[in-house]
């Protein structure tokens, strides 16, 4: 019997603390050159995807702008386009905000990359959390949370019925008969609701894949509705086999609820990892380079990231504090998706996992932030991927390292083929579109102009 | 051939061409307008050519018989097009040497969208990004993004009092968009990123700056995202007619396309583009240290539309043929002729007092491929244009120097 094919993306390595800019390895996180390599290495592993994540604005603590980690990036959308030209089978996915762009330009956008890499577009769906990322856009202030989604909702509404505003046979081109259209109301839309008032005929023809693979990182009760009513691929940080697990039958239960097949929706978590030839060298690697990742500096940052406040008076290797948490307090660190929901409870969770393992704020930090799921061999790496995916913890991963852009070399050119040798990953890319190669249904309507509609839809 | 003496040519890259009857040519490939292999083509050969740069039209409106007017029911040409940025951005890794130059609106987009995407494509090309300003008057275009309500323009009705103050508004913005992005690429110091180990610092912040633009469309705060482009500032372009886009690419650019139609006319536009520029005292020392103008002057390259072919009878021939399907307009001189009588043209046109010429071929791809086998070479032999690529940048094959970083000072360099 065929076994579950996994589905493998790889992320760009992070503006954040996970990724060792001071490893000799570490190049250039502008450089197109740097991009090209990574993309080319995940093509040779017949990866699906590539990701890009995003950011509006640079992170600042107490007002000043953070030096420590990674800063800088450039333009998702100019990169993924450019990767376009150097690779032809790999799927290209931006994280794009939905509250700082406006659907038509959103629109236009993901259809001319689905239509110059000849259906490879992925749009992975976030809204900004950040008040203060507001500054550098026309809009300014922010959304409330419900606002946030109720825009998020519309955003995709809208994009969706301009990208349906084109049949897959709007364009004749017939020279004898002088017919470039089929029809002279070609891309006619409109849509009113509670965010967007718009109308008018879109400019852009249908892509290849109708609508390109919309991600989504939903972590909320409300977000995970959201994702699985929309999506067609979550990306999440639940990581350990018991959480992916908990995370993967909750989803796959809410798309069910929403009236969808389960199967449409790919659950993807990240994964970093690290490789070595025996389990005992791979473990202290990444003791290596974890000790790194969380350095005295960067531990006292994260922690400030819980409590909302300085804490640079703090001795890292000393315990969690028992300092309140001042969620309410004007920001110290701007910038960054926080990591918490309830800052008294992660504190009083950190302060107990401190006292009891006897552990130091830096310990425990490290513990908390232990994102390389997988550490060994090849073969046991290949054995734990495989697991997660048999036994319906995920459908795969996003996987990436803590360096650019050569990371992902040592996973494409060790574990990929033996995942390929267990029958769990493809040899070839089979299909024409990221759609098919991630065993996703044409988007419905595929081809069809959909009615237009000026009432509230959702 | 030096930089300073060759003439500049560049190419407008728009659908099956400038002709509203190009894309029934036999050539033509009009079901693979929306394709990648269409527009690396076209950039293969305009690069074969030594072409300054290409530009790529763009609008957040289907194409229309009137660019002010509504879009038309029309079936019968072409409709329908892909971001033009993004195609520059494919574009980039497949040329090596040519200049590419969307067109990018700053009416309805994100001047830090804009800016940072920008800095992304002069990154990804090296050295090779413009941006061609444009302005977005239409009524439709603003119902399309529904943030804002616009009456649109009437060709008829350029000169009322409203349509004057919605137009100065318009370039207002533009020109303040142009600001934003050029404070943005500022915003970075080039060495800002210093990876150093010893104070566990992977940028130096005092050489990032908050641009803290306020104006009465937007306001930014910065700094950019994106780390300062290899060019400093990538080429900023504005095609312009008349007093006000005169005014914002004396303002805001470093080249300007302009529509002449004969010699005399050249030399009336280069007189209007050179006044707009002493009126905003661009190069001017004690406006620079006041904030906008800018130091060099701007190259003038005078936009043609041309149709070539190997007697001017058999050009003047397709024209008649292509117009009898659909007749031509443009704001631009339309020239059907061969390679030898346009390279003359060129060449008086450029005694006039013109930096080069952005041609805009009535047909893809035939006439960029005549432009290309043939006129290049015809310039060549008469000892005005290029025989290979020398500059590797877009603003140094200009003779433009790389803008020195308006937030650094000597204290912060030294």
């Amino acid at each position: 019997m065929t076994r579950k094919q996994i589905i493998l993306g790889a992320y760009f390595p992070g503006v954040n603390h996970d990724t060792v800019w001071s490893d000799p390895a570490s190049g250039s996180h502008i450089d197109f050159a740097s991009f090209a390599h990574w993309a080319r290495t995940a093509e040779r592993g017949k990866l699906d995807l590539l990701f890009l994540a995003e950011g509006l604005r640079l992170r600042d603590r107490g007002g000043e702008i953070f030096d420590q980690d990674v800063v800088g990036r450039p333009d998702t959308f100019t990169v993924l386009a450019s990767l376009a030209a150097v690779t032809s089978h790999i799927g290209l996915a931006g994280t794009i905000n939905s509250t700082y762009n406006e659907p038509y330009e959103l629109a236009r956008k993901f259809a001319t990359l689905d239509l110059l890499s000849g259906g490879r577009a992925a749009w992975n769906v976030v809204t900004s959390s950040d008040a203060d990322t507001g500054e550098n856009f026309r809009r300014g202030g922010f959304l409330g949370h419900h606002q946030r989604y109720s825009r998020a909702g519309e955003t995709l509404e809208v994009v969706r019925r301009l990208w349906d505003s084109w049949g897959s046979d709007a364009i004749v081109a017939d020279k004898e008969s002088a017919q470039f259209l089929r029809d002279g109301d070609v891309g006619e839309f409109a849509f009113s609701g509670e965010q967007f008032d718009v109308s008018g005929r879109f400019t852009t023809p249908r892509s290849p894949q109708g609508h390109p693979v919309i991600l989504q990182a939903g972590e909320s009760p409300a977000g995970r509705d959201f994702a699985a009513a929309h999506s067609d691929a979550i990306f999440s940080r639940y990581q350990r086999f018991d959480e992916a697990k908990t995370f993967y039958d909750d989803v796959k239960a809410r798309v069910a609820k929403a009236g969808r097949n389960p199967d449409e929706v790919k659950i993807l978590p990240s994964a970093a990892v690290v490789l070595g030839d025996t389990l005992a060298e791979a473990r202290e690697r990444h003791a290596e380079i974890h000790h790194r990742q969380v350095d005295p500096w960067t531990a006292i940052v994260l922690a400030e990231m819980v409590w909302n406040r300085d804490l640079s008076h703090l001795d890292p290797d000393g315990p969690v504090p028992d300092l309140d948490p001042t969620p309410d307090a004007p920001k110290w660190i701007r910038g960054r998706a926080p990591l918490t929901q309830d800052a008294h409870a992660t504190a009083a969770a950190w302060r107990e996992l401190g006292r009891e393992q006897n552990l130091s704020l830096r310990e425990v930090v490290k513990h908390v932030f232990d994102r390389a799921v997988f550490v060994g061999t090849p073969e046991t790496v290949a054995d734990e991927i495989d697991r997660y995916v048999r036994d319906g913890a995920t459908d795969g991963f996003i996987v990436g390292s803590h360096v650019s852009p050569s990371g992902l070399d040592e996973f494409v050119d060790e574990v990929v083929p033996r995942l390929v040798d267990r029958g769990v990953f493809r040899s070839e890319y089979t299909g024409a579109t990221l759609r098919d190669n991630l065993g996703l249904a044409p988007p419905s309507r595929f081809g069809e102009r959909r009615p237009i509609d000026s009432s509230v839809a959702s | 051939m030096s930089t300073s003496d060759s003439l500049h040519l560049a190419v407008a890259l728009s659908d099956a061409g400038w002709h509203p009857a190009a894309w029934r040519e036999a050539g033509a490939r009009p079901a693979q307008l929306s394709t990648a292999g269409y527009w690396a083509d076209l950039a293969a050969t305009a690069e074969r050519g030594l072409l300054d740069l290409l530009t790529i039209e763009d609008g957040f409106g289907l194409q229309s018989h009137d660019h002010l007017a509504e879009p038309d029911r029309r079936t019968d040409q072409v409709r329908g097009r892909l971001d033009a940025h993004l195609v520059a951005a494919l574009l980039a890794p497949l040329t090596s040497r040519i200049g590419l130059v969307p067109t990018v609106t700053t009416t309805h987009t994100e001047p830090f969208h804009t800016a940072n995407a920008l800095a992304t494509l002069d990154h990804d090309s090296l050295g090779r990004a413009g941006w061609r300003v444009q302005v977005s008057v239409r009524a439709d275009e603003a119902r399309h993004l529904g943030r804002r309500t616009l009456p649109g323009v009437r060709r008829e009705h350029l000169d009322t009092p409203e349509t004057v103050r919605l137009v100065a508004e318009l370039f207002d913005e533009a020109a303040d968009a142009v600001e934003v992005a050029r404070r943005l690429w500022d915003s970075w110091e080039d060495d800002a990123e210093i990876r150093d180990d010893a104070t566990n610092r992977f940028v130096d912040r005092d050489k990032l700056h908050h641009v803290d633009f306020t104006g009465p469309q937007f306001s930014v705060r910065g700094p950019a995202i994106t780390p300062r482009p290899p060019q400093g500032h990538p080429l900023v372009a504005v095609l312009a007619h008349r007093e006000v886009p005169y005014r914002l690419a004396a303002r805001s650019a470093d080249v300007v396309f302009v529509t002449p139609h004969d010699a005399d006319g050249v030399r009336s536009v280069i007189g209007e583009v050179r006044a707009a520029e002493a009126a905003v005292g661009r190069g001017n020392a004690d406006a620079r240290s006041a904030g906008a103008p800018l130091g060099e002057p701007l190259r003038i390259l005078a936009d043609l539309v041309v149709l070539l072919d190997q007697t001017r009878a058999a050009a003047q021939e397709r024209l008649a043929r292509l117009d009898a399907r659909a007749p031509l307009r443009s704001d631009a001189a339309i020239l059907a002729t061969t390679p030898s009588d346009l390279a003359d043209l060129l060449l008086e046109w450029q005694q006039a007092g013109l930096d080069g010429f952005r041609l805009r071929p009535a047909v893809l791809p035939d006439d960029l491929e005549t432009i290309t086998d043939a006129l290049v070479p015809e310039l060549q032999r008469r000892g005005a244009f290029r025989t290979a690529y020398d500059e590797t940048t877009l603003r140094g094959r200009f003779g433009l120097s790389r803008p020195a970083n308006r937030y650094v000072t000597a204290g912060s360099t030294a």
